[in-house]
């Protein structure tokens, strides 16, 4: 089966690629908390040049910067994002962990201060090929990536 | 000298270079055995305590007097702004319109990193939550300095409630940068939590884990005695685990002459008042050095010259 055939091509958006299959509705609702208004068609377990199954989210309308894209970077560290213009591939991008995710998730520690306070939450990322890591930049504890992946 | 604490925020224990705890440990030196000057002549010092606390609220204030300065603040959250609602932003951004510092306790972890965003003067933590103490690290790096005469090579046993405690957590960080043999002696549900062993092992320490007391008492400088907190452990099982913890005069036969015995206190039973006769009793000291640490700091952080440093 084509892929073109499962999902319909865009004009003008982003085209998140690759994405291991299972994650796509984790980031679907990312993407959606960001921007609840956001035209997404979706692709789920469809079959992968690579291997197995992948899902794919196409965003109508909306140009994802890298910024964006770190955002799902959790769910799906080896996606691809394709921006596109006129039908067209004008960007391609791997989504990649960035050095600090900020006002994205709330601190896993309950007792935290930025639970409390109206302030941004911060995390610095720490990747071994063991493991992700995120430490939050108030109440200083470092945490598994698989407490935010919900 | 030029003083790299001058206006800086203490928050973390990580946020303090090596020749930054040895700078703070000559001071509280110097002012332990000829007085303080006063480094904060004419300078309001704020002292706010979101949670009371006896040893550190008032060790903070008779440093703060001692150098001179003058004090404002609460000793318990219950009765400030906070009460009604204010949030510790607004707290904040108002004390340090009148204050020249910030000494502040709070009980939750990261209030004292989101003050010193906040404040236009100084931010000393005083605990927040379970995470940072380093006034107490400090005290406890002056006071083994003190006993010791060094720093450097120690071996250091840590005992008791290595889980919860962030004394023996930001003490294990700062003592590390000294190139010490730690022993860690704890029930197996409150052993080192693994992000202390990892950043233990990054440092490239050396430590190990023992299987009683007694086995670690003739092999180290400074014995870290803490409490095991009974709510951790159903009452069969606390009388069981604790009583492997206590450190009695008899058991410390094969010390070193030289080796302290160390506690953060308030203490329990964990060490039998029988110790407390011994040479090797160190705690009552320890708490007392809570002042000169916390002198240091203040004169270090509010002023850019210290005279005593330049004579050294």
């Amino acid at each position: 089966m084509r892929e073109t055939m499962a999902v319909e091509a865009i004009e003008t958006g982003t085209v998140i690629d690759h994405i291991p299959a299972g994650q796509g509705l984790n980031i679907l609702a990312r993407i959606q908390k960001r921007n609840a208004q956001a035209r997404l068609t979706v692709g789920l377990n469809l079959p992968s040049k690579g291997s197995g199954l992948k899902d794919i989210i196409k965003v109508e309308g909306w140009l994802f910067s890298e910024q964006d894209a770190a955002e799902m970077a959790l769910y799906a560290p080896h996606a691809t994002v394709n921006i596109i213009e006129a039908y067209k591939v004008v960007k391609k991008f791997p989504i990649g962990l960035p050095a600090e995710f900020t006002g994205i998730f709330p601190c896993p520690n309950t007792n935290c201060i930025s639970h409390a306070e109206p302030v941004a939450t911060r995390f610095s990322v720490t990747e071994t090929p063991e493991k992700v890591q995120l430490r939050c930049h108030f109440c200083e504890r470092s945490f598994a990536d698989s407490l935010f992946k919900h | 000298m030029v003083n790299p604490l001058f206006r800086k925020n203490i928050v973390s224990i990580s946020d303090l270079s090596k020749s930054d705890l040895e700078l703070i440990v000559n001071l509280a030196t110097i002012f332990k055995s000829q007085g303080p000057s006063p480094y904060l002549a004419n300078r309001v010092i704020a002292s706010c305590f979101f949670e009371a606390s006896t040893r550190t609220r008032l060790s903070f204030e008779t440093a703060v007097q001692r150098l001179g300065g003058s004090l404002i603040g609460f000793s318990d959250g219950a009765n400030t702004s906070t009460k009604k609602g204010e949030t510790l932003t607004d707290s904040i951004h108002m004390i340090s319109s009148y204050a020249d510092a910030i000494i502040m306790r709070h009980p939750r972890e990261g209030a004292a990193r989101l003050a010193s965003e906040v404040a236009t003067v100084p931010v000393i933590n005083g605990g927040d939550g379970a995470n940072q103490h380093p006034s107490q690290t400090l005290l406890d790096l002056f006071s083994i300095y003190e006993c010791q005469g060094r720093l450097e090579n120690l071996s250091v046993a840590f005992v008791g409630d290595l889980k919860y405690g962030r004394t023996v957590h930001s003490l294990a960080q700062a003592l590390g940068r000294f190139n010490p043999t730690f022993y860690f002696v704890a029930p197996e549900v409150l052993k080192m939590p693994s992000y202390i062993e990892q950043s233990l092992n990054e440092q490239g320490v050396a430590f190990e884990y023992l299987d009683s007391l007694d086995a670690a008492i003739e092999k180290v400088d400074i014995l870290y005695m803490t409490r095991v907190q009974k709510e951790r452990f159903d009452p069969t099982e606390y009388m069981h685990i604790a009583s492997q913890y206590v450190l009695t005069a008899d058991m410390l036969n094969p010390a070193k002459s030289t080796m302290k015995v160390m506690h953060p206190l308030p203490r329990v039973d964990e060490i039998h008042p029988d110790v407390d006769a011994t040479s090797h009793a160190y705690y009552f000291q320890q708490a007392e050095n809570g002042v000169y640490a916390r002198e240091a700091l203040l004169a270090l952080v509010m002023n850019e010259n210290i005279q005593e440093l330049n004579n050294a």
